[in-house]
């Protein structure tokens, strides 16, 4: 088992549930972004989600558009996220998935991705408009990279879906708690739990929940139901309010903390 | 040819269904229902019924005597498809999609226009049916393409402007597949091209083939076989598939789509996927795209709004690769040139998409014999464009 799967079981052993952070690569900047990744750490964060920035990106609400537009700007490509998460591995074992779109990856070359991606040290990749059906170009090099392939699970997935799904998911299972993009609603916590109730019986592998959550009591309500839970816009909203704030990576580590507590 | 695409929508390398998990679900229920109705005497009858007796086909074929004589070679036809109801061949579609939709039983749908004809053929449709309709369009085009605003408006339809990126048809084909994947259990996506995920490219190929397979009948009666040549403009590519797609096994009919070279192919601003971009994948497909080298997507450039695209349908990325028909480009220069020229040989003012075919015609019909005959699809009406043309002068 690789980090992911390590980090699952010992949360699941001391009954704590996982957070997971999503970041976008790039924004403010990539020694900004290192540098918070450090201290997300120390707070307590379990997973990263390190977003890869895209042009197009049409699953994202405006708050992670208007992140990968900076990140683009800084200059951030898959090439440099890749080099920093080989510096990041130097000196920490937190578990890293690269959340992306396809085509970065497929100019990258998706042979040289898969090799690169796990010589610097990530885990796992989400790529999110790479269902099942098209994920196999990625996944002959991935799968034999050792990569976990994170594969989604939306309010609109049937339960024919969710097994088409689940017959190749590997890693953890993320259920998208809104019918929506990221970070455009707060998910409604009946809703999640009877959804999530449903993956269940279908399989052992652990469940993350994700876009919408923004606070310590979302978190709380719906990390009672899953595995874990994934807080994105809301963290890229205050990075973006801090921008030129000196004490930016406090204010964000504060914030996460809060949040782990609530998982505790 | 063999019959594509594949069942996962492949036109070999290129098409596919690169989509979010949440649009997945909605994208298999649509093949499935298309696949219904596909057969469904119903529903071909229905189709008919409609494209004759509101949208006005058959479009004729016109014989351009003037146009013809004064470039002194290949004789020279244009596909009317500026006649439908609306003014543009997108009519055939979205008359398609929403008898589909109203099948299905849903109440809403959604496009995106860059042109606004995509835009008004779907407001219209909408109006038709009584549906609800909103609209998304780039900024930008609500500027230069403000007549179709205003008939958006009237027909009832919501414009949703659309700021990112350059506020053209690709940042509008964003925002219609993000508003989309939050609405998508009661919404109808009317796309306007070839392009998107499977079932799309497929399903609005096989609406818009009604004008090949006009043209193949028509052409046999005046000239007694297929045209030698066939000219259409190409943004996403559904005009130009729909006038090649009867004719995809005719080895003998050289088939040329045009593609907007803006201010010129040695620059960054035109929208010549297939001649200056590499395989990629965007908004659900896979085909050629204009991008850098890591795979960000670079903003296209027309003076024609309904071409200012960095992707292609997939099935041309096909058709390109197996060579089945060649890719050309034509410069805003020259289009408007060619939009002149049509309006002042044979009283018809082309939409400037529909001038670059005219413009590549100009310069391949002088050269080839008068006994020569080539088919140019005209697919819509200028009106909409005197603002820009004024704007050139
Ligand atoms: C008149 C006309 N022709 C052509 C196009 C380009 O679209 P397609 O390549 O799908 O035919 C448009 C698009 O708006 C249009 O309005």
């Amino acid at each position: 088992m690789g980090r992911i799967g390590d980090k699952f079981e010992s949360l699941r052993a001391k009954n704590e549930k996982a957070l997971i952070v999503y970041l976008t690569a790039g924004d403010p900047s990539l020694a900004v972004t290192k540098e918070l990744i450090f201290e997300l750490e120390k707070a307590g964060v379990d997973i990263l989600e390190i977003g890869v920035p895209f042009s197009d990106p049409t699953a994202d609400g405006p708050v992670i558009q208007a992140a990968s537009q900076r990140a683009l700007k800084t200059g951030t490509t898959l090439a440099s996220v890749l080099k920093m998460v080989a510096d990041i591995r130097l000196s920490s074992q937190i578990p890293i998935v690269l959340f992306g779109y396809f085509n970065p990856i497929f100019a990258y070359g998706v042979e040289k991705f898969a090799r690169t991606a796990s010589e610097a040290g990530v885990d796992g990749v989400l790529v999110v408009d790479l269902p099942p059906e098209e994920a196999r170009e990625l996944r002959v090099y991935s799968d034999a990279a050792g990569l976990d392939f994170i594969s989604l699970v939306a309010p609109t997935s049937g339960k024919d879906r969710m097994k088409t799904i689940l017959k190749t998911a590997t890693g953890f299972l993320y259920y998208v708690s809104i019918t929506g993009v990221t970070g455009t609603a707060a998910p409604k916590v009946e809703d999640v739990a009877r959804e999530v109730g449903k993956i269940r019986k279908l399989t052992k592998m652990p469940i993350a929940v994700g876009f919408g959550i923004s606070n310590a009591k979302q978190a709380k309500a719906i990390g009672a139901v899953a595995d874990g839970i994934v807080i994105g816009s809301a963290v890229v909203k205050l990075i973006d309010e801090n921008r030129n704030n000196s004490e930016l990576v406090k204010v964000i580590s504060n914030y996460t903390r809060e949040i782990k507590e609530a998982l505790r | 040819m063999k019959t594509l695409p594949d069942k996962n929508g492949h036109f070999d390398i290129f098409g596919g269904r690169y989509a979010a998990e949440t649009l997945m679900p909605a994208l298999l229920e649509l093949e499935d229902a298309y696949d219904k109705v596909r057969k469904d005497k119903s529903f071909i009858r229905e189709f008919d019924w409609y494209r004759r007796e509101y949208a006005g086909r058959p479009t004729p074929l016109y014989y351009a005597r003037r146009l013809t004589s004064v470039l002194g070679g290949a004789k020279i036809y244009l596909k009317r498809e500026d006649l439908n109801h609306t003014g543009s061949h997108k009519i055939n579609n979205t008359l398609g999609q929403a008898l589909l939709a109203r099948r299905m039983g849903k109440k809403k749908v959604i496009a995106e226009t860059g042109a606004g004809q995509h835009g008004v053929a779907t407001a219209t449709v909408a109006a038709l049916f009584g549906m609800e309709c909103k609209i998304f369009m780039g900024e930008e085009d609500i500027r230069r393409q403000a007549p179709n605003v205003f008939r958006m408006k009237i027909l009832g339809a919501e414009v949703v402007p659309v700021k990112s990126g350059t506020a053209t048809l690709k940042d509008a084909m964003n925002e219609a597949m993000r508003y989309w994947v939050g609405s998508v259990r009661d919404t109808f996506y009317i796309i306007g091209t070839t392009a998107g995920p499977h079932p799309y490219p497929m399903m609005v190929r096989n609406f818009q083939s009604v004008i090949g397979l006009e043209i193949k009948k028509q052409i046999k009666k005046m000239e007694g076989g297929n045209p030698d040549v066939l000219i259409a403009c190409v943004g996403g590519g559904s005009n130009a598939m729909g006038a090649f797609y009867a004719f995809r096994n005719e080895k003998k009919v050289t088939m040329f789509g045009v593609e907007a070279a803006g201010r010129g192919m040695n620059t960054t601003e035109h929208s010549a996927s297939i001649n200056g971009g590499k395989v990629g994948v965007l908004h659900g497909n896979k085909t050629y795209l204009l991008q850098d080298d890591h795979g960000q997507v670079r903003d296209a450039y027309s003076i024609a709004a309904g071409l200012d695209y960095p992707g292609v349908g997939p099935e041309h990325a096909y058709f390109a690769a197996t060579k089945r028909a060649t890719y050309v480009t034509v410069t805003d220069d020259e289009a408007v040139e060619a939009f002149s020229f049509l309006s002042r040989q044979e009283g018809i003012i082309p939409a400037l998409e529909s001038a670059h075919a005219i413009a590549y015609a100009m310069k391949i019909a002088p050269a080839m014999k008068k006994n020569k005959t080539m088919v140019i699809c005209l697919s819509g009406r200028g009106d909409k464009d005197a603002q820009t043309i004024i704007e050139t002068m």
